[in-house]
């Protein structure tokens, strides 16, 4: 290919990206709206009361799970934290963040394991498990009512890139992005489900179709496998950067850990 | 068999790929030999009793339902039993309540489970051995975007 | 069996007909669910609910595999007397969970 060409190429690809960055941040604060106003009257009820809600059982589970000494440091989490509803107020909220250690994104299931495995020196947790999602929906509860500020952090800035880029990306057999359905098509339905903004404000969520509490990561693989798309592993890059994005999008609204989603 | 929904809608966003593995499901027939097992012979009269639950239901993982009955709840006048049944899940029972005087109210809430749009039915046995039942129609839709 | 949540009021008049809420963790595993392969996972389900309470049982339950996951089960019983309240929920495999409640009546 002559140089020009490629330049032209590489032009072309830059507003590409750059219309779906204009496109893919169309949702103004005002007409941001939680997947919990896309819901029937009943789910919002189970999500609204705490002793009907399923996802407040691992929320107890990652309660005790905190005061659990473990690992050869024999230490709990509450130990080094605290009193959970003090120190890890707003911190879901800002997550994912930036660890500096690596110099690279960290999701907050990823920062949980780190604690893990180097300060409570225990074996590390296996992502989606019952232990883990707990421990995730214990900690994200402390956040909840208080906005997501995450997305702020200049380090993040590469990777708020790559999830915005990802996020406006078709994949998949059906070749659909995720901006496709969530930006485009918000509130109209697939099948009879209406279409949400897919604001990840609840995670995890206790969804009806897995009757389980499960992780963003999770529910993304779903709509990865929905345009028959082979979906990324779970702990992927690809995904901390995609909830990086989801997050940074969905700036201002309120964390409700532990949803209920259909 | 009927079809269910999940195999009908075959064609759309990724439904396509699911290969839903039916067991013998229970029918309008099964669900009413359920119930005249439950009522031992006794007649069964409409009235009393209310099902509360969502015409159209999002997902049929978790339906909720209330179901209570018009009793005074005294020693003398009573509801004993409360049976649920369904017409199309793999079993036609649901749930048995048993109820008493020290109830004060005959009623309950849960969330069950529907494998398909469906009639669920309530009959609710009184201490004299009367059975009052009522019926609620739903609509089991799907979630968009599930596991393969 | 792993968590439960139990709600009711703390105190009540005697008398007082009040609203108990329990929600159990549990996933009603049906019996019916393919595996990959072919086979079904087995059923594993809370097969029996009750609460007893100043003495007698007053509310149960038999469940069946049509109960959704994380059984929600809420009734309503006539405050009596001060005392506990035992909720128990039996499994088909005959394991057995048990919570207690107390409630002050005035």
């Amino acid at each position: 290919m002559s140089a020009r060409r490629l330049l032209t190429a590489g032009i072309a690809a830059a507003l590409a990206l750059g219309l779906a960055a204009v496109l893919a941040e169309t949702i103004p604060l005002a007409e941001r709206r939680s997947g919990f106003d896309f819901m029937s009257r009943e789910t919002q009820a189970m999500q609204r009361d705490d002793m009907s809600n399923p996802g407040m059982l691992s929320v107890l589970e990652g309660a005790e799970l905190w005061r659990t000494r473990i690992g050869k440091a024999g230490k709990s989490c509450a130990d080094c934290h605290g009193d959970a509803a003090v120190t890890m107020a707003g911190v879901a909220a800002r997550y994912p963040g930036f660890d500096a250690a690596q110099a690279t994104a960290i999701d907050l299931a990823g920062r949980i394991e780190q604690c893990r495995t180097t300060r409570q020196d225990a074996p590390p947790l296996a992502r989606e498990g019952r232990d883990a999602l707990a421990l995730a929906a214990f900690v994200a509860h402390q956040s909840r009512g208080m906005p997501i500020t995450a997305g702020d952090d200049p380090r993040l800035a590469a990777t708020l890139d790559t999830g915005r880029a990802l996020y406006g990306r078709r994949i998949g057999q059906l070749n659909l992005s995720c901006a496709n359905c969530h930006d485009d098509n918000w509130g109209q339905k697939l099948g009879s489900a209406p279409i949400p903004q897919a604001h990840p404000t609840g995670y995890p969520i206790y969804r009806l179709e897995w009757q389980s509490l499960g992780s963003l990561q999770r529910r993304m693989r779903n709509c990865m496998i929905g345009v028959r798309a082979e979906s990324y592993a779970y702990g992927a890059p690809e995904f901390t950067a995609l909830e990086l994005f989801l997050m940074s999008r969905a700036g201002g609204m309120s964390m409700e850990t532990p949803g209920v989603r259909p | 068999m009927t079809p269910s929904r999940r195999a009908l809608l075959g064609g759309g966003f990724g439904l396509a790929s699911i290969l839903i593995v039916r067991p013998a499901a229970a029918t309008p027939e099964g669900m009413e030999a359920a119930i005249r097992q439950f009522a031992g012979g006794s007649p069964i009269t409409r009235g009393r009793v209310t099902l509360d639950m969502p015409v159209l239901v999002e997902n049929g993982n978790s339906v909720p339902l209330v179901v209570s009955v018009d009793s005074p709840m005294t020693e003398a006048d009573h509801v004993t039993t409360i049976a649920l049944f369904n017409q199309r899940n793999p079993l036609p029972e649901i749930a048995l309540f048993q109820l008493g005087p020290r109830a004060g109210k005959a009623w309950v809430s849960t969330r069950i489970r529907l494998g398909d749009s469906q009639t669920i039915v309530a009959v609710a046995r009184m201490k004299d051995g009367t059975l009052w039942s009522t019926s609620a129609e739903l609509i089991v839709t799907l979630p968009a975007c599930i596991e393969s | 069996m792993a968590r439960a949540l139990i709600n009711l009021p703390a105190t009540a008049k005697r008398g007082d007909i009040i609203e108990i809420r329990t929600l159990v963790q549990h996933p009603m595993e049906t019996g019916f669910r393919p595996l990959p392969n072919g086979s079904l996972v087995p059923r594993h389900i809370i097969n029996r609910f009750e609460c007893i309470y100043d003495g007698a049982t007053i509310f149960a339950a038999e469940l069946h595999p049509a109960i959704a996951a994380n059984p929600f089960i809420a009734f309503k019983t006539i405050a009596t007397r001060s005392g506990e309240l035992l909720f128990r929920w039996t499994e088909d495999t005959g394991e057995v969970r048990e919570e207690r409640a107390t409630i002050t009546v005035t």
